[in-house]
Order: C-alpha cells, then sequence, then structure tokens
C-alpha cells in the first residue's frame, strides 16, 4: 500500500468534516426542542450533546457503524485491489459532506444518513459492480427510511394521548403531573437502556443474559425517575402563573425534565449519526492497517474519538447558533409536547441503532412532532416541511450516488 | 399559546432549517387579540350611551373616534391573520372555523362602529324615559362581548389540552353561560322597544326609525356574540 498513510490521513480529515457537519447542523436539531422550551440554556445543551452523544456512539453506536462499513456493499469481489474501496469510502465521504453542504444553504430537508448510504451505493454500482450491493439489505434501510418517522408519530401520539388522560384533561392537572410524570421517565431510562444493554454493549466486550440484562436496565430505570423526581422537586410553581395560562405550572414540570431528554435525545443521536461519519473511516483504516480487506477486526477506540470530537466542534463552533435559531422558532412545541417528541423520537432511534439500521434522527423527530399534531396537541403546523422531506427521500440517494461516482473517478486518476 | 408574538415574517427567509420551518404560526394569539380588540370597542358602547343620556356631544363623538380607531386596529389584524393563513397549515381546528370565527368577530366590532356612527351623525338622543333601560342593554350587550371573548382565550388552554376532557366541559360552561348572556339582551331588547313605542309620538319620526334601528344593531351585536360561541362548539365537536 503506497499512499497508506496519506489515504488515512484523508479519511480523517473527510470523517472529521462529515462529523462537523452533523454536529453543526443534526445535533441542533436533536437538541433544539429542549432548548426552545427554554428549559436548559445553550451552553447546558452543549455541554449534554458533548457527553451523550459521546456515549451513544461508543455504548450503541457499533451496529450502525458496522453496517455503514461493511453492510451495505459486499466487497469480497475486490480481491486483490482494496484501493478500490478506499477511493470509494473516501468519495462517499466526500459526496455526502458535499451535497449537505448544498442541501443546508439551500435549507432543503436532506439528511446524513441518506446521503452517506446514497454515496457508498453509487460508488459500489460503479467501482465493484451491480452484485456488490447488498440491495436486500439496502431495502431494509430505506423502508426504516419510513417506517421511523411513522413509529416515532404513533409512540408520540399515543403518549400525548395517555399524558392527555392523566395529567392534562383531568380537574387537577398540577398534582396528576408530578404524580405520574416520574412513570414516563422511568420509560425513557427503561427502553434506552435495554437497547443499549442488549445490543451494545457487546462491543465494548460485555456480555450479559436477557436476564441481567432486564434487571440492570430496570435498575438504570429507577436512577431515572429517581433524578426526574429530584428535578420535579426543585420546580419553584408560581402561584400567580396560572392566571392567563391555566397550564402553566403544569408546563414547568415538563419543562424540569428537558434536561433528562435532552440526555436521551443526544444519547440515540450519537448512537445512530455518528455512524456516518466514521463508518467509512473504519473501513479504510481496517484496510490501510491490514493492507487486505479483511473487515473483521474491531472498531479502533481512536475512530470513535474522531467522530467524536468533529461532532463537538462542529456544535461549539456552529451548532449552537443552529440551536439557537431554531429554538427560537419553535416556541409552539411546549414543554409537555417537547417532552412526548423528543421520547418517542430517542426511542425509536435507539431502537433502530440496535437493530443496526441507519436512519434519520431530525426526520425521526419531524414525524414525532406530527404525531401529536395528530392528537390536536399543537397550534399550526408546516405540511410544506413533510411534503419536503418525501422529496429529499427521493433525490438524495441518486444524487450521493452521481457525486460519489464523480469522486470516485477523481480520486482513482489521482492515487491510482 | 403563551408567546403572545407572530412569529411569522420573515420566517420562510429567516431560516434554512426545516425542524424550525415545520412549525407554522400560531394562530390562537392572533385571534385572541384581535377579538380583545374588537371587544375594548364594543365597550366603548356604554361610554357613548351615557354621554348620550346627558346629552354630552363632545364625549360622544370623541367616544365614536375611538371605536372607529379601534375597530380600525382590529381590521388591520383581521387581515393580517387571514394574509398568513396559508392553505398548507395541519391545525388542530379546521382552517374554514377559524376563518369563519374571525369573520364574526370582525362583524362585532363593524356594528358598533355603525350604532356609534349614526347617533353621532344623527345627532340622535335617546328620550329621557328610555334612556335608563337603553343603557342597561348596551351594558348586557358588552357583557355578552365580554364572555365570547373570555371563551376565545380559552383558545390557547384547548390546544393545550388537545380539546378533550375537563377543559372542553369548562368551555362548554361558558358557552351555557353566553347563551343565557344573549337571551338577556333579547328581553331587555323588548322592554326598550315598548318604552321607546310608549313615547315615540313625540319624537321626531326619522329620528324614532334610527333609534329603532339602534336598538336593532344593539341586539345584532349579542347575537354576533353568541355566534362566536358557536364556531367554538363547532370546533369542540370534532
Amino acid at each position: 500500500m503506497d499512499y497508506g498513510t496519506t489515504y488515512l490521513v484523508l479519511a480523517v480529515i473527510f470523517g472529521l468534516f462529515m462529523a462537523w457537519g452533523i454536529g453543526a447542523n443534526d445535533v441542533a436539531n436533536a437538541m433544539a426542542t429542549s432548548v426552545g422550551s427554554k428549559a436548559i440554556t445553550i451552553k447546558q445543551a452543549v455541554i449534554i450533546a458533548a457527553i451523550f452523544e459521546f456515549a451513544g456512539a461508543i455504548l450503541a453506536g457499533g451496529q450502525v457503524t458496522s453496517t455503514i462499513r461493511k453492510g451495505i456493499v459486499d466487497v469480497s469481489g475486490l480481491g486483490a485491489t482494496p484501493e478500490i474501496l478506499i477511493f470509494g469510502m473516501l468519495a462517499a465521504l466526500l459526496a455526502a459532506g458535499t451535497w449537505l453542504l448544498i442541501a443546508s444553504f439551500k435549507g432543503w430537508p436532506v439528511s446524513t444518513t441518506h446521503s452517506i448510504v446514497g454515496s457508498i451505493v453509487g460508488f459500489a454500482i460503479v467501482g465493484i459492480g451491480m452484485d456488490a450491493v447488498y440491495w436486500g439489505k439496502l431495502g431494509k434501510i430505506v423502508m426504516s427510511w419510513v417506517t421511523s418517522p411513522l413509529l416515532a408519530g404513533v409512540i408520540s401520539y399515543m403518549l400525548f394521548r395517555s399524558i392527555q388522560k392523566v395529567i392534562l384533561d383531568t380537574d387537577k392537572p398540577l398534582e396528576n403531573a408530578r404524580k405520574y410524570v416520574p412513570f414516563y421517565v422511568f420509560l425513557v431510562g427503561f427502553v434506552l437502556a435495554l437497547v443499549t444493554i442488549m445490543k451494545g454493549l457487546k462491543h465494548v466486550g460485555l456480555d450479559l443474559s436477557t436476564g441481567e440484562s432486564v434487571s440492570l436496565a430496570l435498575v438504570c430505570g429507577v436512577l431515572t425517575t429517581l433524578l426526574g423526581k429530584y428535578l420535579v422537586s426543585r420546580v419553584k410553581f408560581d402561584p400567580d402563573a396560572d392566571r392567563d395560562f391555566h397550564y402553566a405550572n403544569v408546563e414547568k414540570i415538563f419543562g424540569a425534565l428537558m434536561v433528562l431528554t435532552a440526555c436521551a435525545m443526544a444519547f440515540a443521536h450519537g448512537s445512530n449519526d455518528v455512524a456516518n461519519a466514521i463508518g467509512p473511516l473504519a473501513a479504510i483504516n481496517s484496510i490501510v492497517m491490514s493492507g487486505e480487506l479483511t473487515q473483521n477486526s474491531p472498531l479502533p477506540i481512536w475512530i470513535l474519538l474522531v467522530g467524536g470530537v468533529g461532532i463537538v466542534l462542529g456544535l461549539a463552533m456552529y451548532g449552537r447558533k443552529v440551536i439557537e435559531t431554531v429554538g427560537s422558532k419553535i416556541t409552539e412545541l411546549t414543554p409537555s409536547r417537547g417532552f412526548c417528541c423528543t421520547l418517542s423520537a430517542a426511542s425509536t432511534v435507539v431502537l433502530a441503532s440496535g437493530m443496526g439500521l441507519p436512519i434519520s434522527t431530525t426526520h425521526t423527530m419531524v414525524g414525532a412532532v406530527l404525531g401529536v399534531g395528530m392528537a390536536r396537541g399543537i397550534s399550526s403546523l408546516n405540511m410544506d416541511v413533510v411534503r419536503g422531506i418525501f422529496m429529499s427521500w427521493v433525490i438524495t440517494l441518486p444524487i450521493g450516488g452521481v457525486l460519489a461516482i464523480i469522486f470516485f473517478f477523481i480520486l482513482k486518476a489521482f492515487f491510482g | 399559546m403563551q408567546n403572545a408574538n407572530f412569529p411569522i415574517s420573515g420566517r420562510r427567509m429567516a431560516t434554512k432549517n426545516y425542524l424550525s420551518g415545520l412549525f407554522g404560526a400560531s394562530p390562537v394569539a392572533p385571534l385572541q387579540e384581535h377579538m380583545t380588540l374588537v371587544d375594548e370597542c364594543v365597550s366603548k358602547l356604554v361610554d357613548l350611551f351615557e354621554a348620550m343620556s346627558v346629552g354630552d356631544t363632545d364625549a360622544v363623538e370623541k367616544t365614536y373616534y375611538q371605536m372607529a380607531e379601534l375597530e380600525q386596529k382590529a381590521d388591520d389584524k383581521k387581515h393580517f391573520l387571514r394574509e398568513h393563513l396559508p392553505t398548507g397549515l395541519f391545525m388542530p381546528i379546521e382552517r374554514q372555523d377559524l376563518l369563519d370565527a374571525l369573520r364574526v368577530q370582525d362583524m362585532l366590532a363593524n356594528r358598533a362602529r355603525d350604532v356609534a356612527g349614526i347617533i353621532v351623525g344623527r345627532k340622535l338622543r335617546f328620550p329621557k324615559e328610555t334612556s335608563e333601560s337603553a343603557i342597561k342593554l348596551v351594558k348586557a350587550t358588552v357583557e355578552t362581548c365580554h364572555q365570547a371573548l373570555n371563551v376565545v382565550n380559552e383558545l390557547d388552554e384547548l390546544v393545550e389540552t388537545g380539546f378533550r376532557g375537563h377543559e372542553v366541559r369548562r368551555v362548554e360552561a361558558m358557552l351555557i353561560e353566553l347563551d343565557e348572556l344573549e337571551s338577556t339582551t333579547d328581553r331587555m331588547q323588548v322592554d326598550l322597544r315598548a318604552a321607546l313605542f310608549s313615547v315615540e309620538q313625540d319624537i321626531y319620526a326619522v329620528d324614532v326609525m334610527f333609534m329603532y334601528r339602534v336598538i336593532e344593531s344593539i341586539a345584532e351585536i349579542a347575537d354576533d356574540a353568541e355566534r362566536v360561541g358557536r364556531r367554538f362548539q363547532q370546533m369542540l365537536a370534532k
């Protein structure tokens, strides 16, 4: 391998760039629902995101990384020319990065995940051949892009209806909020912990039986409940606040829990989206290191670090501005709604991560918001955005693919 | 919801982020602001009738101009809300119900201003024997309008609860009260007409005609206030 180090340096740079972009844009979308309700400050959001994105990536991100790295393309046909895969993965990173740059400049609802998957498929078709793509697996991934927002929507609809039933629509919403909200918090802690433990911990070398996993998840659930109770107990109620808006104090309770949902969302996002940046990097690294196509080597921790550092940098440099803008624009999402949406989106994303499905966190969030809207819980939603998302599903795959092909040939001409 | 501002202007151009673009501007606060202006305008009728009963034409005229100004403000708000309610919005209430409610609310202010306009333009002064029951009718009508405003002000709570449960029952009780207030104005109107009838032969006939028209318009204001409530009943029913 003549240019081994060069390839690796390029891969790290492109991967960092991609992670930076995810930190600047995607994370902001994940965190904005919490910041928008003014429950946490932007600084707190950045710190929470930095910690939990990282934790999510390491603890629960392995499955998705391995899908991006080796689940879409069959490289066994490459044999003696492993460089092809290096060029391809570099091209995929460049293509996805370029497309995202254009899209975010234009304000199109394009997903990082869709771009990287489209790019990888594009290069594989031209660089290796039609048969090299695992079409079945790809079909499953594409299906999950439709089902994940749907699932998040259904969950948030049901979550919101149940919150209506036991809290909002009763004679004493405030008392009921204090009584029942900790239960919802338990659910968050339990679901997230369970999926992570069942699916993620193998990657860190822990292998627990089902019984052990469930009990550990239960413990996590109880711990989050206690934390939630503590947060609620710190809420200062203003007896005058309910004069204008009778639910002001109830919303305060949900607001206090935004810290928790923000953590959950950052964790979920880290578990799914970091893979977009480090999946290709991991593939390149394993070839450069071994000189061949063995893709069974474990994921080195420094690669996760590259992803984590990139995200935190993007978040700190640009993401806080996006969080601020988005947060100030979604004031219609009051804490109780934000709570439902974030919880259902986070659960859906973590579930997808556990199944190794790379999905779009933001689209999932949009699905969750629509779910609450269906329950007549949000005063106005702009359906043009939803139409735009459908369009982006159709357009992103081919464009990512074509761009990757162009970059692939440029790289090949340059190094090959 | 709690925020009173209407962050529409420049929304499309200001942000390139589609998660924030997903949230359309809420029509709730502007509808409530519109009704507040309307209620303020209608309430001025009490000042106007009291000034009229003591023959203070300057005060009558001044009140008329205040009402015209409030009506104009409400009108601007109405246009603003209409312009910023694109068809692509998904709302917990039907767009048509909302526009209907807005139209009826606006009619309230129009009618109140017209009543004031007739009184000023024709230098109308109700005979002494009737002025007490006229003021009573106006006060009851304003009361009805207040109640309609109270109902409109519950809209953010209705959205908060997703149009279900306790809050719906609360609003339904308010609507029943609104109906009762309107019925009261009906009875007062009959009394006032009777009082006017008994003295009408002593007044200039054209003035009498306009007095009856004023009474009719005031009754219609109460009717419209009740119709605002009925729009809300439709919103609840879905």
